[in-house]
């Protein structure tokens, strides 16, 4: 393979990275062959409903790093990131939407079935192209690409940081969520857009479809991966971090700190739109409550659990909070929010590194040990 | 406290660009006219905040080559004439211009870093979480915007740029280190280094011995007159005998506006500057 000397040279310090895409890759194979090939009495067997719930965390792992790129190394913290989520999620949920065709309740070939029952007779502009896969992809990035890039523009040019900058992001998605629970918005108000039946010609119920989009999510986040790691590397990231750390500083040797910050957030808001885009395929629904303010924040704390500014620290965060919220929800429902939020706090008062800044520290301490004094 | 106050910074600063209105675009970019002898313009400048005058028709000249000291009692307003000059703020009134074409007044802060006006914070200002070695590559003249910066590459001529000034500021051994790890003088020079790596024709350096022992503040002011004559240099420093040190001419301020000028000595006689600094 000719790029393989490419790949391992961007990730050449990157431990951390290193193991987890590895990981990620033995998992993915794993997984894959043990739903498919073994037997559903086996006790090796993986139910179709494990393979999915593992994409899920794929792609929350996906909207992880995103998020870890703007706050972890530009300093940003953007408290409306599940937004851009949701976003791309609206866009391939669109596409499925329309690949329903004839087999709605109502069976109109052209209109969704929420616009029948709204007694619409044809399909809103802005519905054009979306059954088109490739146009659905691409909105998939423009979409949240674009809002990123009007709204960073506004913010950062007048200079609004810290505190107020994340109000602002959290306002951001609290009136996109209140805009979409209307059914005049066209995307089916409350009830979102679900009852989804195929991709690209492919059942969505069937095993191996299934197993396609985890596998599809485990190849987006590694990619993904390989680009966010390659750009925090290169002149551009040193740059962003050196605007988290002192913004004035890099204005006066030169830097137009505006331009920076947008591209960024930019970048970042089209990494949690594809997120969105994998996300809903597996998940079968899209409604308004993805752009409750509340996922923005349990993003977050994902992140700070992980650990900021390392990418891999991220993607830990994301996987177990969630493993934990899974088993949580499941186990003991009443006690869940309450674990997040006492999690968040001893993360912040203890470990403001997170996960990862505590394994450093203890290596840290080994390695002093080690060392003759 | 009004929150809204806040964001005023920003808005203030969109007035002032509005307010250039349409022929904001006199500015020209390129090589800096110092045709006429000087290169830095400060007019009338007038900078007020909520009433006080931190500048009060403010008029200096600084000439090409020359190395300026600027001294004057806290609140003077050496600060803030060098916040106008970097475009960090914006005059109510007057004229600053860099050469004879460039209106200082009309460019935002990195653009008049790019043309050439290089600046030393009060507080040491480096960049706490990277290297020295990346300190100064950032600071490297090179083509700053957001696309060539993600493919950029060092080349060995620049290898070596960097190399001859982790030299000059006698930090080559330290060059792999974070910036956050080194002592406050060092510090001191990481930023200097950082000026140099821009290679700015006009360096504004605020205090630069702060905290510097003896030996360091010596071979800060042989650094800071070897740099003169091919490249302006303004130093503002409390320090006087550092400032006798090195002076050609020194500028007094007080209150906003320039009190005396000319060598060290006229300086020191001048009966106004003796009688804000004794009291009568």
């Amino acid at each position: 393979m000719p790029n393989k000397g490419l790949l391992l040279r961007i990730l050449e310090h990157d431990t951390g990275g290193k193991i987890f895409l590895s990981l990620l890759a033995v998992a993915a194979v794993l997984v894959s062959v043990l739903n498919l090939t073994v037997p559903e009495a086996s006790a090796l067997h993986v139910s179709t409903y494990t393979v999915t719930l593992l994409g899920k965390y794929l792609c929350y792992a996906l909207l992880a790093v995103a998020l870890d790129l703007v706050w972890g190394y530009c300093g940003i913290l953007s408290l409306g990131h599940a937004a851009f989520f949701a976003l791309g999620g609206y866009c391939m949920g669109m596409y499925l939407m329309r690949q329903i065709g004839e087999r709605g309740v109502y069976g109109n070939p052209e209109l969704p079935d929420f616009m029948v029952f709204l007694n619409w007779t044809e399909l809103p502009w802005y519905w054009f192209g979306f059954d088109q896969f490739w146009f659905a992809m691409l909105m998939v990035v423009l979409v949240p690409g674009v809002l990123a890039l009007v709204f960073g523009w506004f913010a950062f040019r007048s200079r609004v940081t810290g505190v107020y900058l994340s109000i602002i992001t959290q306002a951001l998605t609290f009136a996109l969520m209140l805009a979409f629970f209307r059914n005049e918005m066209g995307f089916g108000g409350n009830n979102g857009l679900t009852d989804f039946k195929e991709i690209l010609g492919f059942n969505l119920q069937s095993d191996a479809t299934r197993v396609g989009l985890f596998l599809m999510s485990a190849l987006t986040l590694a990619v993904a991966y390989f680009v966010a790691r390659y750009v925090v590397n290169s002149k551009l990231g040193r740059v962003v971090v050196a605007v988290r750390d002192a913004e004035d500083r890099a204005r006066f040797i030169g830097y137009k700190v505006e331009s920076f910050k947008l591209w960024i957030f930019v970048f970042s808001a089209m990494l949690a739109g594809i997120a969105g885009a994998l996300y809903v395929p597996q998940v079968g629904i899209i409604n308004p409550s993805e752009f409750s303010p509340l996922n923005s924040i349990e993003l977050v704390v994902w992140v700070a659990v992980g650990g900021r500014g390392t990418l891999y620290g991220a993607l830990l965060g994301a996987l177990l909070v969630n493993f934990a919220k899974t088993y949580f929800t499941g186990a003991l429902p009443e006690v869940w929010l309450f674990a997040l939020g006492a999690l968040f706090v001893v993360v912040t008062l203890f470990l403001p590194h997170g996960l990862v800044g505590l394994l450093k520290r203890r290596r840290k301490k080994a390695a002093l040990k080690e060392a003759p004094t | 406290m009004n929150p809204l106050k806040l964001f005023g910074n920003g808005r203030r600063r969109e007035r002032s660009r509005d307010s250039a209105g349409a022929q904001r675009h006199t500015v020209t970019s390129g090589e800096v006219d110092v045709s006429h002898g000087p290169i830095l313009y400060l007019e009338n400048v007038t900078v007020s905040f909520d009433g006080f005058k931190a500048l009060n028709e403010l008029t200096l000249y600084i000439d090409d080559g020359e190395l300026r000291c600027i001294i004057g009692p806290n609140g003077a307003g050496k600060t803030t004439m060098m916040d106008v000059i970097t475009g960090k703020t914006r005059p109510d009134s007057g004229t600053a211009f860099f050469g004879q074409t460039m209106d200082l007044t009309r460019m935002s802060e990195y653009e008049i870093a790019s043309a050439g006006i290089g600046r030393k914070f009060q507080k040491p200002t480096v960049f706490p979480r990277h290297t020295v070695f990346e300190n100064l590559e950032l600071a490297m003249r090179a083509d700053k915007r957001v696309w060539p910066s993600l493919w950029a590459r060092l080349d060995g001529e620049q290898r070596d740029r960097i190399a001859e000034v982790l030299e000059t500021v006698m930090l080559s051994d330290q060059q792999t280190l974070r910036a956050a790890e080194l002592s406050h003088g060092q510090k001191q020079w990481l930023e200097i280094g950082m000026l140099l790596m821009q290679d700015p024709r006009v360096l504004l350096v605020d205090e630069p011995i702060a905290g510097m022992t003896h030996q360091e503040t010596e071979h800060t002011a042989e650094l800071l007159i070897s740099l003169a004559g091919s490249r302006s240099v303004v130093v503002v420093e409390h320090d006087m005998a550092f400032v006798r040190s090195i002076a050609r001419k020194v500028t007094v301020l007080h209150e906003g506006h320039v009190l005396a000028e000319g060598n060290m000595d006229e300086v020191q006689n001048h009966p106004s500057v003796i009688e804000v600094y004794l009291g009568s």
